[in-house]
């Protein structure tokens, strides 16, 4: 399985997101902004930093890349794809996932190892957790606090689209404790916190990281065993 | 050449932080009759020809403002 990781100006997670689908067993593949092929990967990851400065907002102007062109139609058909902080971002700035990530309600830049429970065990992308599981990730945002409007946050809930909460603390203000969405279909995922930053004992403070590319192995797995395409190809 | 200028400020609804803090400071300056601060963002563009507001209005949605959390007001410069 070949997971494909975007490189934005201004990235700055990439390489760990590259080493932690290594880890998890599937072939990295480094994706490059300005390139619109995604290179016949099964699943792709936008990783966290500040992608084009993150001026004027945070992920909108990677929104317009050439390479998110074509990620926004193939996760449309079905394609796997985890943002992860600015890539959280840029999923919301380019309508993949409902609401917007502003400020932190502190105005502090917040860093440090924090607690989720895993609400939704029902994506592409944490299948391989159990429903209520407690995790220890990393967070590291100055703007990651999740809003949406109160009709979108109902609606999220109700369908089972909030995929993690912040629990012992919320790191930043988002509404309802909101650490991570996913899109109808469960193959978008969005989340604030650094799985990537979770995988090896040395450099994170748990494994609990590696569970989402782990998840879209399986998923992937799945799709190939029931005949299905995984979207990815071009 | 004509100058197009675009009003971005957050939804009345949506907190905004920095406005606050800048509240929050002006008492130290003695301002003690400021009830609320909120902070936008003013951007100009020049068109080339004529201003084009239709153009504007589709480069305010489409980029300039983020229509989830905010709304945004255009407008011809008057000394363009």
């Amino acid at each position: 399985m070949r997971i494909g990781v975007v490189t934005f100006p201004g990235s700055l997670d990439d390489g760990d997101a590259a080493r932690a689908a290594r880890i998890a067993g599937a072939e990295a593949v480094r994706l490059w902004h300005g390139d619109p092929e995604l290179h016949g990967v099964d699943a792709v990851v936008l990783p966290g930093g500040f992608s084009y400065g993150d001026y004027l907002r945070c992920g909108a102007i990677a929104r317009f890349a050439p390479v998110m062109e074509t990620i926004i139609d193939a996760a449309r058909g079905g394609l796997p794809v985890l943002g992860i902080c600015n890539g959280f971002q840029v999923l919301c700035e380019a309508h993949l996932l409902p609401g917007a990530l502003t400020r932190n309600q502190h105005l502090h830049f917040r860093n440090r190892d924090q607690w989720l429970r895993v609400v939704s065990p029902d994506t592409a992308w944490t299948n391989n957790f159990t429903e209520g599981q407690e995790i220890l990730i990393p967070v590291k945002n100055g703007e990651g606090c999740y809003v949406a409007d109160a009709h979108t946050l109902d609606a999220l809930e109700a369908e089972g689209r909030v995929v993690a909460r912040y629990i012992n603390g919320n790191p930043n203000g988002s509404q309802r404790d909101i650490a991570a969405i996913t899109n109808e279909a469960g193959n978008v995922v969005g989340i604030m916190p650094h799985p990537e930053h979770a995988v090896e004992a040395l450099t994170g403070p748990s494994l609990d990281g590696l569970g989402f590319f782990t998840s879209v192995l399986r998923a992937l797995a799945g799709a190939t065993a029931g005949g299905q395409q995984s979207g990815g190809h071009q | 050449m004509a100058r197009v200028v675009v009003d971005v400020m957050l939804k009345p609804e949506i907190l905004d932080p920095q406005g606050q803090a800048v509240a929050n400071a002006l008492p130290r300056l003695g301002v003690t009759d400021v009830s609320s601060v909120r902070i936008g963002r003013r951007i100009e563009i020049e068109f080339a020809g004529e201003a084009d507001l239709d153009r504007a209005r589709e480069i305010a949605d489409k980029l300039l403002a983020n229509p989830v959390i905010e709304d945004f007001d255009i407008r011809v410069a008057e000394d363009a």
